[in-house]
Parts: structure tokens; C-alpha cells; sequence
């Protein structure tokens, strides 16, 4: 279905300049500049989820850039091609300029900073009189034939349009893309894959940065002269507005978005003078009334009915064929580990040791310091004290985005995963770090990006089929089962052939039966050469899995030892287990 | 010269730190940052022209209309922009339902009054030269809404019912009281400073509907620098972006002084994420 709106939209595209309109030509062009610009933007608000608002102030900047070269007014007249490169240039380094607050700080303050940059670049626009030549403006590049007709421009800019369509699916299909949408839905599960959000951010927003300055410098072509009041904030959110119809982590929805807005002001003339309303109300009903856009209108593929009887069943000898090319084995052992959070010690002096090949179970009470202590080995908490190593390479605390890389994969206490996302893909955002191809192999979809996808999908079925959900590998994850979602989240960790396996809680929620094959899958990943350890509550699960048993209060070992030592133990049984 | 810098710097950097607290007030009830504080500033301008000069109303009666619009307009921001979208905060979709709302606002303001900068009434004709009126008002109206707030904050129940929102949503709901209602009255009260920072400011800045996202975005200033929440901060980050870009404007002009403070509030974002006096990041995992 989606292919025939792109066969459609092309088709269009071609029949235009049978029509032989000039206007026509002008719309189409306008269309397409739109949208190099939209496409680049829609990776960092339709993927990665940042609210980039002000991105007419790259485009501005672009066309500036390209207008200003080509003129000659301020160094030595430049090929206007050269011109549009040079926008691209500034473009890609505004974007990143503007995008740095993002890498750090709350969606807020992104919104804010772009949105304070556009202020800022019309000011300079009408005040730097010299070279932009303020308020008068100043004409837009003329480009050299075949480029300089109407038609000829209209070629251009769709052939960038399709180029940039081409790149930025390229990219969402890539680790890239499932990576940007692992920040914006999942970013903690993210940071676990090994995913830095600052690393892919970068990427792409010296892309946008770059196609919104190269849109900028074909606008000016098109417009033949340009004032500051060609880039008012209608035109920015005329941008956003347009992924937002459109739909979130979709290219084709966006595309029909920006098609929409460049048509709606040629059916709805008298509505010109009331546009900034008109976009604004459009952006608050889109907001209340249909957060998912159009993609989620055209995505039918997810109102189908699952089956309602389905089982999760582990499959052991996936689980050996992913396994078999796992690391070195490598114990884990923390000393002396204090962590205070104020005057209260949530773990105060833990020593502890998981073996390679053994499941360790972590026990006690509510509150005794067992989530905190896999926070702390996965870095999400930096102790005061104490130190962690995995075999003889010493663990920086605090650091939980190079833990992946490492070796150490871990589940959350509650699932976290991406809903939007199929099951496959989610476990694919598991994969991140086994791939080696660089961004811009992936926009351009070199063979050693295409050798990547296929290993990790092929590495991520196993995962499913290890776990046992290979039969729900195209359904988006948000309408799995609570007790599906934990084996999803042990397939993603076992996508990094972890040495060491933290698992908070695996079993709660699951039925009798799933806690059976929970345990089973358990012990075969720790047959398998890998260091677990286990924090559960549930006692039977512990002592039938588990190799060796610690058990914490109030942050320090009552007591340690094998599961039926453990569950001899007197103050254990009075202070945790009953009687 | 260096006088007229400091008066003026104080007296914009007073209206800043009025929509620094703008932002704040409305922050601390519903964590939302809402876009609707620089405009509630440039309708504070707007409206108290237009009730003074244009209808001739006298100055304590357009000045008790114009907050009353503002506290108004506070409400059904709560109800349009903030409500339907608070259930699903961590979208931030309110980021983008009230810029809606906000550019509603501008674009109303801009086709029902004028597109260009308008006179603001002299509201007391006290003073000159640096002594003016226009630029100590500001001044003395921030410090008297600073401790009007406090006051309201420290010493009544409804204002410590506030602090209560503001510290723990569930908990206060689970003690009963009205949070929702008192969300709706926090957003009154900001429209309030944020209408009150627009009029006191109003011979300075105009009666100007592109007044809007200019204080928005200076406004913000003092709220990223002070840290989010932070009156205190914003008072302070207020002032001293006030003074540092009236100097700018002396020393480089204009332009390049909006290109300065735009860098510097970029540098100090990032190397002091939280602001200069708020408090670290939440918890996470």
C-alpha cells in the first residue's frame, strides 16, 4: 500500500510538465524544496522525538549563504553550484550549533534554542545591512542552464527531493533509525543497548542541518530575490506541522503532509492573511485529536487480531547457535561497594561475586538494595565507594552506556521497550554495536551497511526463536502481552553475547507455566558460559534455578550460600521468606 | 552613559524575571513549560493600552481589566493547551499544544490591534532622564510581586497548598486537596505576573504584538540560567541578562548583542545543564 502512494506521488511528479503551466511548475518546486528540507527534519522530530521548531532559520541561513556567494557582493562571485554546496556546509554546521542543547538537556530547551535562533537569524538578516542587504534583500543565485528555466529548476529540486526520500529511508531502516527511536522511546533501554544519544544525534543533525540549507539555497533560486520577510515563523511551522500530520517514525506520512501544506494555501487563498491561526489551530488539533498522524491511518497492518492462544515456547538449540560465538567467560566481582543517597545507605560495603556459567540469585526484602545493585554494575548509579570489575578489566562507575560494549546486558523492572516498533526491530535496536558501518554509509546503503542489516536480522530471529517469539516477530510490540514483553527484553540482551546477564524481576507477571520456561531459558543462557544474576521474588523460581543465593537487608549480605543452604538459614527465613 | 545602561539593563531584566516567574508558576503545578508566558507579557502591554489610552478608562481600572483578561486567558490555557495533553507529559506534546495556543494569541493581537509598535500611557509621570517612570516601574513591580509571592507562599494556606502541588502531585491529591483546581489558579496567577510584567514594562517595550516571542525567549533566559522552579534564580538570571545585553547593545549594537546573548545562553546551558542554582537531575531507572 505504501508503495503506491510513492508510484502515485512519482507518477504525478512525471505527468506535471506534460501540463506545460509555469505555475504549476513553481507549486511542484516549491514542493519539493519543502520537502529535501522536511525530510532531513523529520529524522530528529518524527525519529529521534526532538521538537526542532525553528528550522526556518536554517533555511534562511542557506539560502543566504547560497545567494550572497553567487552574488559576490562581500568576496569574488562563486558557481552557483558551489553556491548550494556552500549553503549545504553552513546548513550542516548551524544544525549542529543549534542541536548542541539537545544532546544534554530537556525537549524544552531544545524548542527554546531553535526557536531563539530563528529569532536571532532575522534579526541579523535585516540588520547586517552590508552583506545581506537588510530590509531591500538581495537576489537569489541564478543557476547556470539546463538549470535556469522554470522546468529546469522543477528537475532539480525533484531529483534532490527523490535523493533525500531515498537517503532518509535508507537511514530509519538502518541501526541508525531504530536507534533514534530507541532515544525517543526507550532511552534508558538504550543507553543499555549502548546506544549514545549524543553519537546519533550528531549524525543527524549535520544531515538536516545540511538538507535545510541546501533547501534554502533552491528556494532562493526559486524565488529569484529574497527579504527577510521571506522566512517568517509560518513557514517553520508550516515544516513541523508537516511531520506532525503526517505521523511519527514514518517517511511516506510526512511526504502526503508536506504535499497537503504546499496545496492548502493555493485552494484556501483567502485564508493568506489568517495563516499563522490556521497553522496554529491545525497544530493544536493534530496535538488533541490525532497524535499518530496519517501513518497511523495507513498503518492497517496493526488492527489486525492476533491470535488470542499462543505460548511462548524457548527454543535451546537457537539459543546455542546465537550463543556459540560468545566472549571470553568473565566473573564479575564488586568490593566494598557503598552507595548513600543522603543518610540513607541504600547499600552499604557489598562484596559479590557471579561466576561465568552459574545463575546467582539476588533476594530480600523490599528496599534492601537489590535493584540498586544492578543499577550500580550497569552504571546508572555511581557509588562512593567500592569497585567493580568483569574478569580483570576494572567497570567506571557511572558510565552505563559503555556498559554494552563491555559485555553486560540487562531487562528492566518494568519492560522497556518501543510500542511503535515491531518485535524484530526492537531486538535489531539490541543489535546496535554489532554493526560496523558508518552514518553515511548507511544514507547511501553501501554494501558493508547492507551486510550489517542482514547479520542482525538474521542474529535477531535467532534471538526470537532462542526466546521463543519468532512466531510475533512483525507485531509492534505494544500489543504483546505483559509476560511476552519480559522474554523481548532477554532476546535484546542476548543480541550483544553478553558475559554477564543482570535480570531485574524476570518473572513477575508471568503465569506458572511461563515462570517454568523462564527458568529453563535461565539456566541454558548460564550453561552457555554466562555470568547471570538473577534479583527475583519469586522464592520457587530462586531456589530452582539459581547455583548460589545471596540475600541483602538494608543494603548488606544477611547471608550467602547455595539454595538450600539459604533456605535452612534462620534470620533469612525470618526476615524474608516466612516461615 | 553607564547609568542609562544600568537603569535600562535593570529595568528589561525586571520584566524578564517576571516571565522567568511566569514560567515558573505554571511549571510548578503542572511541569509544563508553557509558550504562552511571553505572550501573556505582550498582551500585558497590549491590553493596558488599549483600556487606558484607546477606551479611556482610568489607570487602576485598565490595570485591574488587564489582568483580569490575562487571568482569563491563564485559565483557558489551562483548559485548551495544558489539560488534554498532561496525561501523556512525557510526549511533551504540551510543547507544541500551547506554541499553538501562543501563536493563536499573537496572530489575534496582530489583525485586531495593529501590526505596529503602539504608545503605552505614562502612568505616573514620576521622574526623568534615568529616574524615569518606565524605568524603575519594572523594578519595584517585581520586587513587590517577589514579595507579594513569598507572602502567599510562606503565610497562607492556599499558597503552601501550591508548594504542596508543586513538591508531590500524588501526595497532595491523596490528602484531598482540590489539584486540579489549584492548577487552574496557579495558571490565573501566572497570566497575572506575566500581565503585570508586560504593563509595568509597557512605555519601555511598547504596546507591540511581536512583543510575544521576544519575551519568550528572553524570559526563558533566566529560568534555564536560575534553574527550573527557581523565583530566586530567575530574579537574578533576570537581571543580570538585562544588564548583560543593554551593555551588549552599547558596546556591539543590536544585532550582534541578540547573537551574544543567544551564545552565551547556549555556553551556560551546556556547561551547567541544570542552571546556576537549581538542583541535579531526577531519577531515572
Amino acid at each position: 500500500m505504501t508503495a503506491w502512494f510513492y508510484v502515485a506521488i512519482l507518477g504525478v511528479l512525471l505527468l506535471l510538465p506534460l501540463t506545460g503551466n509555469e505555475y504549476r511548475a513553481l507549486i511542484g518546486t516549491r514542493a519539493a524544496i519543502y520537502w529535501v528540507l522536511i525530510a532531513g527534519l523529520n529524522l530528529i522530530v518524527g525519529f529521534a522525538g526532538q521538537l526542532a521548531i525553528g528550522y526556518v532559520a536554517l533555511f534562511a541561513l542557506g539560502a543566504y549563504t547560497a545567494s550572497i556567494l553567487a552574488a559576490g557582493n562581500v568576496i569574488p562571485e562563486v558557481h552557483p553550484a558551489l553556491a548550494l554546496i556552500a549553503a549545504m556546509g553552513v546548513g550542516a554546521i548551524f544544525g549542529l550549533v543549534v542541536g548542541l542543547p539537545a544532546l544534554r538537556l530537556r525537549t524544552f530547551y531544545f524548542a527554546m534554542s531553535t526557536l531563539g535562533f530563528a529569532t536571532i537569524v532575522t534579526q541579523v538578516a535585516l540588520g547586517w545591512q552590508d552583506v545581506t542587504g537588510g530590509g531591500i534583500g538581495l537576489s537569489g543565485p541564478s543557476l547556470r542552464p539546463p538549470f535556469d528555466t522554470p522546468w529546469g529548476l522543477y528537475w532539480l529540486s525533484v531529483g534532490l527531493a527523490i535523493a533525500f526520500t531515498i537517503m532518509t529511508a535508507n537511514v530509519a531502516q538502518s541501526r541508525f533509525g531504530r536507534a533514534l527511536i530507541a532515544t525517543r522511546d526507550a532511552e534508558v533501554a538504550a543507553e543499555a543497548c549502548g546506544i549514545s544519544k549524543p553519537k546519533v544525534l550528531v549524525s543527524v543533525f549535520l544531515f538536516a542541518g545540511a538538507a535545510a540549507g541546501l533547501a534554502g539555497g533552491l528556494f532562493a533560486s526559486l524565488q529569484t530575490y529574497i527579504t527577510p520577510d521571506a522566512f517568517t515563523f509560518d513557514l517553520s511551522l508550516l515544516f513541523f506541522i508537516a511531520i506532525l500530520i503526517g505521523g511519527r517514525g514514518s517517511i511516506l506520512g510526512p511526504l502526503l503532509g508536506t504535499i497537503l501544506l504546499t496545496l492548502l494555501p493555493e485552494v484556501a487563498a483567502p485564508l493568506a492573511a489568517w495563516s499563522t491561526f490556521v497553522y496554529a489551530g491545525l497544530l493544536l488539533l493534530i496535538v488533541l485529536a490525532m497524535p499518530g498522524g496519517i501513518a497511523a491511518l495507513l498503518d492497517r497492518e496493526s488492527r489486525k487480531a492476533l491470535p488470542s492462544e499462543r505460548a511462548i515456547l524457548p527454543q535451546h538449540q537457537a539459543l546455542q547457535a546465537l550463543l556459540s560465538t560468545a566472549r571470553k567467560k568473565q566473573r564479575l566481582q564488586l568490593s566494598g561497594i557503598l552507595l548513600a543517597f543522603g543518610g540513607l545507605k541504600a547499600i552499604d560495603g557489598l562484596d559479590l561475586v557471579v561466576e561465568p556459567g552459574e545463575v546467582h540469585g539476588l533476594i530480600g526484602p523490599n528496599g534492601s538494595g537489590k535493584t540498586t545493585t544492578l543499577n550500580v554494575i550497569s552504571g546508572y548509579y555511581k557509588p562512593q565507594r567500592g569497585t567493580m570489575a568483569l574478569g580483570e578489566m576494572a567497570l567506571a562507575a557511572g558510565r552505563p552506556v559503555g556498559r554494552a560494549a563491555d559485555g553486560i546486558c540487562r531487562t528492566f523492572q518494568t519492560p522497556r521497550v518501543i510500542g511503535e516498533e515491531t518485535v524484530l526491530e526492537n531486538v535489531m535496536v539490541g543489535g546496535t554495536l554489532a554493526g560496523q558501518a558508518s552514518f553515511v554509509e548507511a544514507l547511501l546503503s553501501l554494501p558493508r551497511a547492507r551486510a550489517d542489516e542482514r547479520r542482525i536480522k538474521a542474529m535477531a530471529m535467532q534471538a526470537l526463536t532462542a526466546v521463543g517469539l519468532d512466531n510475533l516477530a512483525g507485531i509492534r510490540a505494544d500489543r504483546l502481552q505483559h509476560s511476552e514483553l519480559r522474554f523481548l527484553e532477554i532476546a535484546r540482551a542476548l543480541m550483544l553475547h553478553p558475559r554477564l546477564l543482570l535480570l531485574d524481576e524476570p518473572a513477575a507477571g508471568l503465569s506458572v507455566q511461563e515462570i517454568k520456561r523462564l527458568g529453563a531459558l535461565i539456566k541454558a543462557i548460564s550453561r552457555e558460559g554466562v555470568a547471570v544474576l538473577l534479583v527475583e521474588h519469586h522464592a520457587d523460581l530462586i531456589f530452582d534455578i539459581c547455583d548460589r543465593v545471596t540475600v541483602l537487608n538494608l543494603g548488606r549480605i544477611l547471608a550467602y550460600g547455595t539454595p538450600s543452604e539459604i533456605r535452612a538459614h534462620k534470620e533469612v527465613v525470618s526476615v524474608y521468606l516466612g516461615a | 552613559m553607564l547609568y542609562s545602561i544600568i537603569a535600562s539593563g535593570l529595568a528589561v531584566g525586571a520584566v524578564y524575571a517576571l516571565i522567568g516567574i511566569t514560567y515558573n508558576t505554571m511549571f510548578a503545578t503542572s511541569r509544563v513549560m508553557s509558550f504562552t508566558a511571553g505572550q501573556l507579557g505582550m498582551l500585558g502591554g497590549v491590553l493596558g493600552s488599549l483600556f487606558i489610552l484607546r477606551l479611556g478608562l482610568p489607570i487602576v481600572v485598565g490595570l485591574a481589566a488587564t489582568l483580569l483578561v490575562c487571568a482569563a486567558i491563564g485559565v483557558l490555557t489551562e483548559f485548551v493547551a495544558v489539560r488534554p495533553v498532561l496525561k501523556s507529559l512525557d510526549q511533551h506534546l504540551y510543547v507544541l499544544s500551547t506554541l499553538a495556543f501562543a501563536l493563536m494569541i499573537q496572530q489575534i493581537t496582530a489583525t485586531e490591534w495593529s501590526t505596529e509598535p503602539q504608545p503605552f500611557p505614562r502612568l505616573l509621570g514620576i521622574g526623568e532622564g534615568i529616574w524615569d517612570e518606565k524605568y524603575w516601574l519594572p523594578v519595584v513591580t517585581c520586587a513587590v510581586t517577589i514579595a507579594a509571592l513569598e507572602y502567599l507562599y510562606r503565610r497562607t494556606l492556599i499558597g503552601r497548598a501550591f508548594l504542596a502541588v508543586a513538591e508531590d502531585n500524588f501526595a497532595a491529591r491523596a490528602l484531598g486537596l482540590p489539584e486540579r483546581n489549584l492548577r487552574v489558579a496557579s495558571y490565573a496567577l501566572a497570566a497575572m505576573v506575566g500581565g503585570l510584567a508586560g504593563f509595568s514594562g509597557g512605555q519601555l517595550l511598547l504596546a507591540f504584538f511581536a512583543n510575544g516571542p521576544q519575551l519568550n525567549f528572553y524570559g526563558f533566559i533566566p529560568v534555564a540560567l536560575g534553574g527550573l522552579g527557581n523565583n530566586r534564580g530567575a530574579v537574578i538570571g533576570g537581571v543580570a541578562l538585562g544588564l548583560f545585553q543593554q551593555a551588549a547593545n552599547f558596546a556591539v549594537g543590536g544585532i550582534f548583542a541578540s547573537v551574544a546573548v543567544f551564545v552565551m545562553f547556549i555556553a551556560i546551558l551546556l556547561a551547567v545543564p541544570q542552571g546556576l542554582f537549581g538542583s541535579s537531575s531526577a531519577r531515572r531507572v
